[in-house]
Protein backbone atom coordinates (compact mmCIF):
# COMPACT_ATOMS: atom_id res chain seq x y z
CA UNK A 1 0.00 0.00 0.00
CA UNK A 2 1.17 3.69 -0.76
CA UNK A 3 -0.30 6.96 -0.80
CA UNK A 4 0.41 10.26 -2.53
CA UNK A 5 -2.73 12.52 -2.31
CA UNK A 6 -5.56 12.82 -0.20
CA UNK A 7 -7.97 11.52 -2.71
CA UNK A 8 -5.57 8.26 -2.32
CA UNK A 9 -5.64 7.80 1.05
CA UNK A 10 -9.60 8.12 1.19
CA UNK A 11 -9.89 5.73 -1.08
CA UNK A 12 -7.58 3.32 0.56
CA UNK A 13 -9.39 3.86 3.91
CA UNK A 14 -12.58 3.08 2.21
CA UNK A 15 -11.26 0.23 0.35
CA UNK A 16 -10.35 -1.41 3.64
CA UNK A 17 -13.58 -0.34 5.66
CA UNK A 18 -10.79 0.99 8.31
CA UNK A 19 -9.93 4.26 9.52
CA UNK A 20 -7.59 6.43 7.74
CA UNK A 21 -5.44 6.37 11.03
CA UNK A 22 -5.14 2.81 10.48
CA UNK A 23 -4.03 3.18 6.99
CA UNK A 24 -1.17 5.49 7.37
CA UNK A 25 -0.08 3.34 10.78
CA UNK A 26 0.32 0.20 7.93
CA UNK A 27 1.77 1.91 5.61
CA UNK A 28 4.37 3.41 7.78
CA UNK A 29 4.91 -0.08 9.58
CA UNK A 30 5.43 -1.86 5.83
CA UNK A 31 7.87 0.81 5.15
CA UNK A 32 9.85 0.74 8.42
CA UNK A 33 9.86 -3.18 8.32
CA UNK A 34 8.75 -2.97 11.68
CA UNK A 35 5.76 -4.23 13.46
CA UNK A 36 1.91 -2.11 13.71
CA UNK A 37 2.36 -2.02 17.57
CA UNK A 38 5.85 -0.74 17.28
CA UNK A 39 4.92 2.10 15.09
CA UNK A 40 1.99 2.67 17.33
CA UNK A 41 4.07 2.19 20.40
CA UNK A 42 6.75 5.50 19.16
CA UNK A 43 3.27 7.48 18.59
CA UNK A 44 2.65 6.63 22.38
CA UNK A 45 6.07 8.42 23.45
CA UNK A 46 5.09 10.91 21.21
CA UNK A 47 1.51 11.53 22.20
CA UNK A 48 3.31 11.22 26.56
CA UNK A 49 5.76 14.01 25.60
CA UNK A 50 2.92 16.47 24.13
CA UNK A 51 0.70 15.93 27.49
CA UNK A 52 3.46 16.64 29.34
CA UNK A 53 3.89 20.02 27.38
CA UNK A 54 0.21 20.36 27.15
CA UNK A 55 0.59 20.31 31.45
CA UNK A 56 3.25 22.61 31.63
CA UNK A 57 2.20 25.50 29.61
CA UNK A 58 -1.47 26.40 31.23
CA UNK A 59 0.64 25.69 35.13
CA UNK A 60 4.23 26.48 34.75
CA UNK A 61 5.50 30.26 34.50
CA UNK A 62 6.84 30.48 31.24
CA UNK A 63 8.87 32.71 29.79
CA UNK A 64 10.90 32.63 26.66
CA UNK A 65 14.74 33.32 26.63
CA UNK A 66 14.13 36.85 24.72
CA UNK A 67 11.42 37.89 26.68
CA UNK A 68 8.85 38.24 23.91
CA UNK A 69 6.47 35.24 24.88
CA UNK A 70 5.18 33.65 27.58
CA UNK A 71 2.18 33.61 30.12
CA UNK A 72 -0.48 34.16 27.93
CA UNK A 73 -1.12 30.25 28.35
CA UNK A 74 -1.42 29.78 31.76
CA UNK A 75 -3.84 33.75 31.88
CA UNK A 76 -5.98 32.48 29.47
CA UNK A 77 -6.39 28.76 31.44
CA UNK A 78 -8.01 30.25 34.05
CA UNK A 79 -10.33 33.01 32.43
CA UNK A 80 -14.43 32.72 31.74
CA UNK A 81 -14.91 33.23 28.61
CA UNK A 82 -17.36 35.47 26.82
CA UNK A 83 -17.98 34.58 23.60
CA UNK A 84 -17.01 30.98 23.26
CA UNK A 85 -17.46 27.85 25.54
CA UNK A 86 -15.02 26.87 28.23
CA UNK A 87 -14.30 23.64 27.04
CA UNK A 88 -13.05 25.57 23.28
CA UNK A 89 -11.66 28.23 25.82
CA UNK A 90 -9.37 26.04 27.46
CA UNK A 91 -8.47 23.90 24.47
CA UNK A 92 -6.88 27.62 23.00
CA UNK A 93 -4.86 28.29 26.27
CA UNK A 94 -3.28 25.29 25.46
CA UNK A 95 -2.11 25.68 22.27
CA UNK A 96 -0.50 28.75 23.62
CA UNK A 97 0.76 27.06 26.48
CA UNK A 98 2.39 24.73 24.45
CA UNK A 99 4.08 26.87 21.94
CA UNK A 100 5.27 28.83 24.50
CA UNK A 101 6.99 25.75 26.25
CA UNK A 102 8.28 25.76 23.08
CA UNK A 103 9.35 29.22 22.71
CA UNK A 104 11.00 28.87 26.43
CA UNK A 105 13.01 26.00 25.31
CA UNK A 106 10.70 22.95 26.89
CA UNK A 107 9.96 19.78 25.61
CA UNK A 108 7.75 19.56 23.00
CA UNK A 109 6.97 16.91 19.64
CA UNK A 110 7.51 19.44 16.28
CA UNK A 111 3.98 18.83 14.58
CA UNK A 112 4.56 19.42 11.81
CA UNK A 113 7.20 22.00 13.11
CA UNK A 114 8.15 23.43 16.63
CA UNK A 115 6.89 26.57 15.70
CA UNK A 116 3.25 25.31 15.04
CA UNK A 117 3.37 22.74 18.10
CA UNK A 118 0.59 23.67 19.54
CA UNK A 119 -2.65 22.95 17.62
CA UNK A 120 -2.32 18.75 17.23
CA UNK A 121 -2.28 18.45 20.64
CA UNK A 122 -4.40 20.89 22.26
CA UNK A 123 -6.73 19.73 19.74
CA UNK A 124 -6.90 16.09 21.23
CA UNK A 125 -7.45 16.99 24.45
CA UNK A 126 -11.00 18.95 22.95
CA UNK A 127 -11.70 15.31 21.99
CA UNK A 128 -11.38 14.22 25.07
CA UNK A 129 -13.15 16.88 26.73
CA UNK A 130 -16.27 17.12 24.63
CA UNK A 131 -16.55 13.22 23.37
CA UNK A 132 -14.44 11.38 26.19
CA UNK A 133 -12.29 9.75 23.70
CA UNK A 134 -10.01 6.49 24.32
CA UNK A 135 -6.28 7.47 24.24
CA UNK A 136 -6.17 4.54 21.73
CA UNK A 137 -8.34 5.91 19.61
CA UNK A 138 -6.07 9.57 20.08
CA UNK A 139 -2.86 7.93 18.45
CA UNK A 140 -4.80 6.69 15.92
CA UNK A 141 -6.00 9.72 14.97
CA UNK A 142 -2.46 11.15 15.15
CA UNK A 143 -1.59 8.59 12.79
CA UNK A 144 -4.43 10.47 10.96
CA UNK A 145 -3.49 13.53 11.22
CA UNK A 146 0.39 12.38 10.04
CA UNK A 147 -0.67 11.20 6.85
CA UNK A 148 -2.45 14.88 6.14
CA UNK A 149 0.71 16.14 6.96
CA UNK A 150 3.46 13.60 4.74
CA UNK A 151 0.74 14.54 1.99
CA UNK A 152 1.07 18.20 2.68
CA UNK A 153 4.87 17.69 2.57
CA UNK A 154 4.76 16.03 -0.33
CA UNK A 155 2.31 18.12 -2.40
CA UNK A 156 3.73 21.36 -1.36
CA UNK A 157 5.86 21.89 2.25
CA UNK A 158 5.90 22.21 5.74
CA UNK A 159 8.83 24.82 5.89
CA UNK A 160 7.40 28.42 6.44
CA UNK A 161 10.79 29.25 4.84
CA UNK A 162 9.49 27.74 1.64
CA UNK A 163 5.60 27.95 2.01
CA UNK A 164 5.26 30.70 5.17
CA UNK A 165 3.20 29.79 7.76
CA UNK A 166 0.51 28.61 6.10
CA UNK A 167 2.91 25.89 5.62
CA UNK A 168 3.45 25.56 9.59
CA UNK A 169 0.39 26.42 11.16
CA UNK A 170 -1.85 25.93 8.16
CA UNK A 171 -0.65 22.65 8.23
CA UNK A 172 -0.45 21.79 11.06
CA UNK A 173 -4.20 22.89 11.52
CA UNK A 174 -5.38 20.73 8.47
CA UNK A 175 -3.97 17.78 10.66
CA UNK A 176 -5.70 18.73 13.40
CA UNK A 177 -9.34 19.48 11.31
CA UNK A 178 -8.83 15.82 10.07
CA UNK A 179 -7.61 14.36 13.48
CA UNK A 180 -11.22 15.87 14.82
CA UNK A 181 -13.25 14.95 12.62
CA UNK A 182 -12.09 11.27 12.69
CA UNK A 183 -12.70 11.48 16.38
CA UNK A 184 -16.14 12.45 15.86
CA UNK A 185 -16.93 9.63 14.10
CA UNK A 186 -16.60 11.20 10.28
CA UNK A 187 -16.18 9.36 7.19
CA UNK A 188 -12.91 9.36 5.84
CA UNK A 189 -14.54 11.87 3.09
CA UNK A 190 -15.36 14.30 5.76
CA UNK A 191 -11.85 13.98 6.44
CA UNK A 192 -11.00 15.16 3.19
CA UNK A 193 -13.42 17.70 3.38
CA UNK A 194 -12.18 19.13 6.75
CA UNK A 195 -8.27 19.10 5.58
CA UNK A 196 -10.02 21.28 2.54
CA UNK A 197 -11.84 23.73 4.42
CA UNK A 198 -9.49 24.13 7.12
CA UNK A 199 -6.69 24.97 4.08
CA UNK A 200 -8.63 27.20 2.19
CA UNK A 201 -9.49 29.66 5.21
CA UNK A 202 -5.41 29.89 5.80
CA UNK A 203 -4.39 29.92 2.11
CA UNK A 204 -1.60 33.10 1.98
CA UNK A 205 -1.16 33.13 5.54
CA UNK A 206 2.52 34.63 5.72
CA UNK A 207 5.69 33.59 8.12
CA UNK A 208 7.07 37.18 9.39
CA UNK A 209 8.86 36.01 13.01
CA UNK A 210 9.63 39.65 14.97
CA UNK A 211 13.45 39.68 15.17
CA UNK A 212 13.40 36.11 13.28
CA UNK A 213 12.31 34.13 16.77
CA UNK A 214 9.76 31.44 16.93
CA UNK A 215 7.48 33.72 19.23
CA UNK A 216 5.43 36.43 18.10
CA UNK A 217 3.29 35.75 15.77
CA UNK A 218 4.26 32.16 16.35
CA UNK A 219 2.62 31.42 19.65
CA UNK A 220 -0.91 33.27 18.74
CA UNK A 221 -1.29 31.62 15.54
CA UNK A 222 -1.40 28.53 17.33
CA UNK A 223 -4.32 29.93 18.77
CA UNK A 224 -5.49 31.05 15.70
CA UNK A 225 -4.94 27.90 13.76
CA UNK A 226 -6.57 25.63 16.13
CA UNK A 227 -9.95 27.67 16.33
CA UNK A 228 -9.40 26.93 12.10
CA UNK A 229 -9.26 23.28 12.50
CA UNK A 230 -12.23 23.41 15.17
CA UNK A 231 -14.14 25.28 12.65
CA UNK A 232 -13.56 22.96 9.35
CA UNK A 233 -14.04 19.82 11.08
CA UNK A 234 -17.17 21.00 12.62
CA UNK A 235 -18.18 22.19 8.78
CA UNK A 236 -17.46 18.83 7.31
CA UNK A 237 -18.99 17.03 10.14
CA UNK A 238 -22.81 18.64 9.49
CA UNK A 239 -22.06 17.78 5.44
CA UNK A 240 -20.71 20.63 4.08
CA UNK A 241 -18.33 20.07 1.25
CA UNK A 242 -15.16 22.03 -0.27
CA UNK A 243 -16.25 22.95 -3.33
CA UNK A 244 -12.65 22.56 -4.40
CA UNK A 245 -11.59 18.99 -4.13
CA UNK A 246 -8.88 18.65 -1.48
CA UNK A 247 -5.60 17.94 -3.46
CA UNK A 248 -6.29 20.90 -5.58
CA UNK A 249 -6.62 22.75 -2.33
CA UNK A 250 -3.07 21.44 -1.38
CA UNK A 251 -1.80 22.45 -4.97
CA UNK A 252 -3.38 25.69 -4.27
CA UNK A 253 -1.45 26.11 -1.46
CA UNK A 254 2.23 25.14 -3.02
CA UNK A 255 1.21 28.07 -5.78
CA UNK A 256 0.57 31.04 -3.06
CA UNK A 257 3.48 29.96 -0.99
CA UNK A 258 5.93 29.58 -4.07
CA UNK A 259 4.70 33.11 -5.15
CA UNK A 260 5.21 34.80 -1.98
CA UNK A 261 7.88 37.74 -1.49
CA UNK A 262 11.09 35.90 0.38
CA UNK A 263 10.56 38.66 2.27
CA UNK A 264 7.13 36.56 4.31
CA UNK A 265 8.75 33.35 3.97
CA UNK A 266 10.73 33.08 7.36
CA UNK A 267 13.46 35.90 6.61
CA UNK A 268 12.07 38.25 9.46
CA UNK A 269 12.24 41.08 6.67
CA UNK A 270 8.72 41.78 6.30
CA UNK A 271 5.23 41.66 7.67
CA UNK A 272 5.15 41.85 11.51
CA UNK A 273 9.09 41.74 11.69
CA UNK A 274 9.09 44.58 9.73
CA UNK A 275 6.95 47.10 11.34
CA UNK A 276 8.55 49.78 13.67
CA UNK A 277 8.03 48.20 16.88
CA UNK A 278 8.71 44.53 15.14
CA UNK A 279 12.17 46.26 14.17
CA UNK A 280 12.75 47.57 17.94
CA UNK A 281 12.46 44.09 19.44
CA UNK A 282 15.33 43.21 17.19
CA UNK A 283 17.48 45.67 18.15
CA UNK A 284 16.41 45.06 21.91
CA UNK A 285 16.93 41.19 21.59
CA UNK A 286 19.51 40.86 18.81
CA UNK B 1 12.53 20.61 4.14
CA UNK B 2 11.44 18.12 1.46
CA UNK B 3 9.36 15.25 1.49
CA UNK B 4 8.35 13.81 5.03
CA UNK B 5 9.30 10.49 4.43
CA UNK B 6 7.69 8.63 8.10
CA UNK B 7 5.40 9.41 10.28
CA UNK B 8 7.40 10.60 12.83
CA UNK B 9 8.99 13.19 10.78
CA UNK B 10 5.57 15.25 10.58
CA UNK B 11 5.00 14.16 14.31
CA UNK B 12 8.50 14.46 15.16
CA UNK B 13 11.49 14.60 16.57
CA UNK B 14 10.91 15.37 20.19
CA UNK B 15 12.85 17.94 21.27
CA UNK B 16 13.49 21.31 22.83
CA UNK B 17 11.97 24.26 21.26
CA UNK B 18 11.93 26.78 20.00
CA UNK B 19 13.58 26.14 16.49
CA UNK B 20 14.48 22.72 14.87
CA UNK B 21 17.12 24.21 12.49
CA UNK B 22 18.22 26.72 15.12
CA UNK B 23 18.14 24.66 18.41
CA UNK B 24 17.82 21.24 17.21
CA UNK B 25 20.21 21.26 14.97
CA UNK B 26 22.55 22.97 16.81
CA UNK B 27 22.31 19.68 19.53
CA UNK B 28 22.96 17.77 17.01
CA UNK B 29 26.24 19.74 15.52
CA UNK B 30 27.90 19.70 19.23
CA UNK B 31 27.31 15.84 19.46
CA UNK B 32 28.44 14.93 16.11
CA UNK B 33 31.40 17.40 17.15
CA UNK B 34 32.42 15.62 20.32
CA UNK B 35 31.85 12.23 18.65
CA UNK B 36 34.54 13.28 16.29
CA UNK B 37 36.68 14.73 18.83
CA UNK B 38 36.30 11.03 20.82
CA UNK B 39 36.56 12.14 24.22
CA UNK B 40 35.24 14.91 26.45
CA UNK B 41 35.74 18.05 25.46
CA UNK B 42 37.80 20.76 27.36
CA UNK B 43 38.03 23.87 25.41
CA UNK B 44 35.30 24.97 22.41
CA UNK B 45 35.56 28.24 20.23
CA UNK B 46 31.83 28.13 19.05
CA UNK B 47 32.13 30.48 15.78
CA UNK B 48 28.57 31.54 14.30
CA UNK B 49 27.61 33.16 10.87
CA UNK B 50 24.88 33.94 8.72
CA UNK B 51 21.16 33.47 10.47
CA UNK B 52 23.04 31.54 13.47
CA UNK B 53 24.78 34.49 13.86
CA UNK B 54 21.85 36.81 14.06
CA UNK B 55 19.28 35.04 15.52
CA UNK B 56 20.99 32.16 17.37
CA UNK B 57 20.88 34.13 20.61
CA UNK B 58 16.83 34.43 21.33
CA UNK B 59 17.03 30.50 19.58
CA UNK B 60 19.45 29.03 22.39
CA UNK B 61 21.39 28.27 19.58
CA UNK B 62 24.25 28.87 22.05
CA UNK B 63 22.93 26.66 24.78
CA UNK B 64 22.42 23.78 22.28
CA UNK B 65 25.54 23.67 20.83
CA UNK B 66 27.17 23.53 24.15
CA UNK B 67 24.77 21.09 25.16
CA UNK B 68 25.50 18.93 22.35
CA UNK B 69 29.49 18.92 22.91
CA UNK B 70 28.27 17.84 26.63
CA UNK B 71 26.72 14.81 24.67
CA UNK B 72 23.20 15.92 25.74
CA UNK B 73 20.85 15.04 22.81
CA UNK B 74 18.05 17.10 21.09
CA UNK B 75 15.37 16.57 23.62
CA UNK B 76 17.05 16.78 26.96
CA UNK B 77 15.55 19.43 29.21
CA UNK B 78 19.15 20.13 30.42
CA UNK B 79 19.93 22.36 27.27
CA UNK B 80 18.32 25.37 28.81
CA UNK B 81 21.09 25.08 31.57
CA UNK B 82 24.03 23.56 29.81
CA UNK B 83 26.42 26.88 29.35
CA UNK B 84 26.27 26.77 33.74
CA UNK B 85 26.54 22.86 33.72
CA UNK B 86 29.48 23.06 31.17
CA UNK B 87 31.06 25.80 32.87
CA UNK B 88 31.23 23.80 36.53
CA UNK B 89 32.79 20.70 34.62
CA UNK B 90 35.73 23.03 33.67
CA UNK B 91 34.59 23.85 30.20
CA UNK B 92 36.52 26.59 28.83
CA UNK B 93 33.80 28.39 25.75
CA UNK B 94 33.91 31.42 23.73
CA UNK B 95 31.57 32.01 21.51
CA UNK B 96 32.31 34.32 17.89
CA UNK B 97 30.19 35.86 15.44
CA UNK B 98 32.12 35.12 12.40
CA UNK B 99 31.72 36.40 8.51
CA UNK B 100 32.79 32.87 6.75
CA UNK B 101 31.50 34.65 3.42
CA UNK B 102 28.55 33.97 0.51
CA UNK B 103 30.32 30.06 -0.09
CA UNK B 104 28.74 29.40 3.09
CA UNK B 105 25.23 28.33 3.95
CA UNK B 106 23.06 30.51 6.51
CA UNK B 107 23.21 28.41 9.36
CA UNK B 108 26.83 27.28 9.71
CA UNK B 109 28.43 26.65 12.38
CA UNK B 110 32.57 26.57 13.05
CA UNK B 111 33.81 24.94 16.12
CA UNK B 112 37.68 24.38 17.23
CA UNK B 113 37.33 22.18 20.06
CA UNK B 114 40.11 20.84 22.53
CA UNK B 115 39.76 17.24 24.39
CA UNK B 116 41.25 16.03 27.51
CA UNK B 117 44.20 14.83 26.05
CA UNK B 118 44.82 18.01 24.01
CA UNK B 119 43.63 16.57 21.00
CA UNK B 120 42.08 19.38 18.22
CA UNK B 121 39.84 19.45 15.86
CA UNK B 122 37.86 21.86 13.59
CA UNK B 123 34.57 21.31 12.16
CA UNK B 124 32.39 22.69 9.90
CA UNK B 125 28.74 21.60 9.85
CA UNK B 126 25.49 23.62 8.86
CA UNK B 127 21.74 22.73 9.71
CA UNK B 128 20.00 21.79 6.70
CA UNK B 129 16.19 21.61 7.66
CA UNK B 130 13.50 20.19 10.31
CA UNK B 131 16.55 19.51 12.70
CA UNK B 132 19.04 17.69 9.83
CA UNK B 133 22.69 18.55 10.04
CA UNK B 134 25.17 18.20 8.13
CA UNK B 135 29.11 17.82 8.64
CA UNK B 136 31.02 19.78 5.96
CA UNK B 137 34.40 20.07 6.36
CA UNK B 138 36.59 18.24 9.23
CA UNK B 139 39.92 20.20 9.93
CA UNK B 140 39.47 22.36 6.67
CA UNK B 141 39.10 19.30 4.39
CA UNK B 142 35.70 18.58 2.26
CA UNK B 143 33.53 16.22 4.10
CA UNK B 144 30.07 15.13 3.46
CA UNK B 145 28.34 13.38 6.44
CA UNK B 146 24.65 13.83 8.13
CA UNK B 147 25.14 11.98 11.38
CA UNK B 148 21.56 9.82 10.65
CA UNK B 149 24.05 6.76 9.86
CA UNK B 150 26.86 4.65 11.72
CA UNK B 151 29.95 6.54 9.71
CA UNK B 152 33.73 5.45 9.55
CA UNK B 153 35.71 9.09 8.97
CA UNK B 154 39.14 9.06 7.78
CA UNK B 155 42.14 11.67 7.66
CA UNK B 156 45.12 10.17 6.18
CA UNK B 157 47.81 10.90 3.72
CA UNK B 158 46.59 10.32 0.36
CA UNK B 159 47.54 7.27 -0.98
CA UNK B 160 46.49 4.61 -3.47
CA UNK B 161 44.73 1.76 -1.62
CA UNK B 162 43.50 3.55 1.57
CA UNK B 163 39.63 3.45 0.01
CA UNK B 164 40.17 0.03 -1.47
CA UNK B 165 41.04 -0.70 2.14
CA UNK B 166 37.83 0.57 4.10
CA UNK B 167 35.59 -1.36 1.81
CA UNK B 168 37.49 -4.29 1.98
CA UNK B 169 36.76 -4.44 5.65
CA UNK B 170 33.15 -3.06 5.28
CA UNK B 171 32.69 -6.38 2.83
CA UNK B 172 34.19 -8.88 4.98
CA UNK B 173 32.11 -7.66 7.87
CA UNK B 174 28.57 -7.74 5.15
CA UNK B 175 28.36 -3.87 6.56
CA UNK B 176 26.28 -2.25 3.27
CA UNK B 177 27.66 1.87 2.01
CA UNK B 178 25.22 4.13 2.23
CA UNK B 179 26.98 7.43 0.92
CA UNK B 180 30.71 7.60 0.76
CA UNK B 181 32.99 10.72 0.24
CA UNK B 182 36.99 11.18 -0.08
CA UNK B 183 38.66 14.66 -0.65
CA UNK B 184 42.20 15.89 -0.74
CA UNK B 185 44.47 19.36 0.30
CA UNK B 186 46.33 18.34 -2.74
CA UNK B 187 47.76 15.06 -4.60
CA UNK B 188 50.19 13.30 -1.56
CA UNK B 189 48.52 15.50 0.74
CA UNK B 190 46.26 15.24 3.58
CA UNK B 191 43.06 13.45 2.52
CA UNK B 192 39.45 13.04 4.42
CA UNK B 193 36.86 10.12 3.98
CA UNK B 194 33.80 9.88 5.82
CA UNK B 195 31.74 6.29 4.83
CA UNK B 196 27.86 6.49 5.73
CA UNK B 197 27.06 2.32 7.04
CA UNK B 198 23.77 0.89 7.24
CA UNK B 199 24.99 -1.44 9.63
CA UNK B 200 28.07 -1.05 12.60
CA UNK B 201 31.72 -2.25 12.45
CA UNK B 202 33.44 -3.20 15.05
CA UNK B 203 35.88 -1.23 16.31
CA UNK B 204 38.91 -4.48 16.00
CA UNK B 205 37.86 -4.37 12.55
CA UNK B 206 39.24 -0.54 11.82
CA UNK B 207 42.69 -1.45 14.25
CA UNK B 208 44.62 -1.84 10.28
CA UNK B 209 43.09 1.00 9.02
CA UNK B 210 44.16 3.18 11.66
CA UNK B 211 47.77 1.99 11.96
CA UNK B 212 47.91 3.94 8.72
CA UNK B 213 45.48 6.46 9.02
CA UNK B 214 45.92 9.93 11.12
CA UNK B 215 42.67 9.91 12.23
CA UNK B 216 40.05 7.04 12.21
CA UNK B 217 36.79 7.69 13.96
CA UNK B 218 33.68 5.19 14.33
CA UNK B 219 30.77 6.97 14.68
CA UNK B 220 27.06 6.02 16.07
CA UNK B 221 24.08 7.46 14.46
CA UNK B 222 23.50 10.84 16.96
CA UNK B 223 19.55 10.92 15.99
Amino acid sequence: MRYDSMKQLIKLAGREKSKVGEIVLAVEAEQEGESPDTIRGQMVISWEVMKQSLEKGVTDDIQSVSGLSGGDGKLFFSRIPKYIGQDISMTVARALGVAEVNAAMGRIVACPTAGSCGIVPAAMTLAQAKLNVKEENIITALFTAAGIGIICSTKASISGAEGGCQAECGVAAAMAAGALTELAGGSPTMIGHSVALCLSNMLGLVCDPVAGLVEVPCVLRNAGGLMQAILAAELALSGIKSRIPVDEVIDAMREVGEALPESLRETALGGLANTPTGNRYRKRVG
Amino acid sequence: MGKADSVFEVIGPIMIGPSSSHTAAAVRIGQISRAILGEPVNKAIIQLHGSYALTGKGHGTDKAVIAGLMGFDAADERIRSSIEIAKDEGMVIDFQKVDLGDDYHPNTIRLLIEGASKSHFEITAISVGGGNIGVIEINGLPLRLSGEYHTLISIHSDRPGIVAKATSIMAKNKVNISTMYVSRQRRGGLAAMAVEMDQPLPPEAVSELANEAQIVRLIPPIY
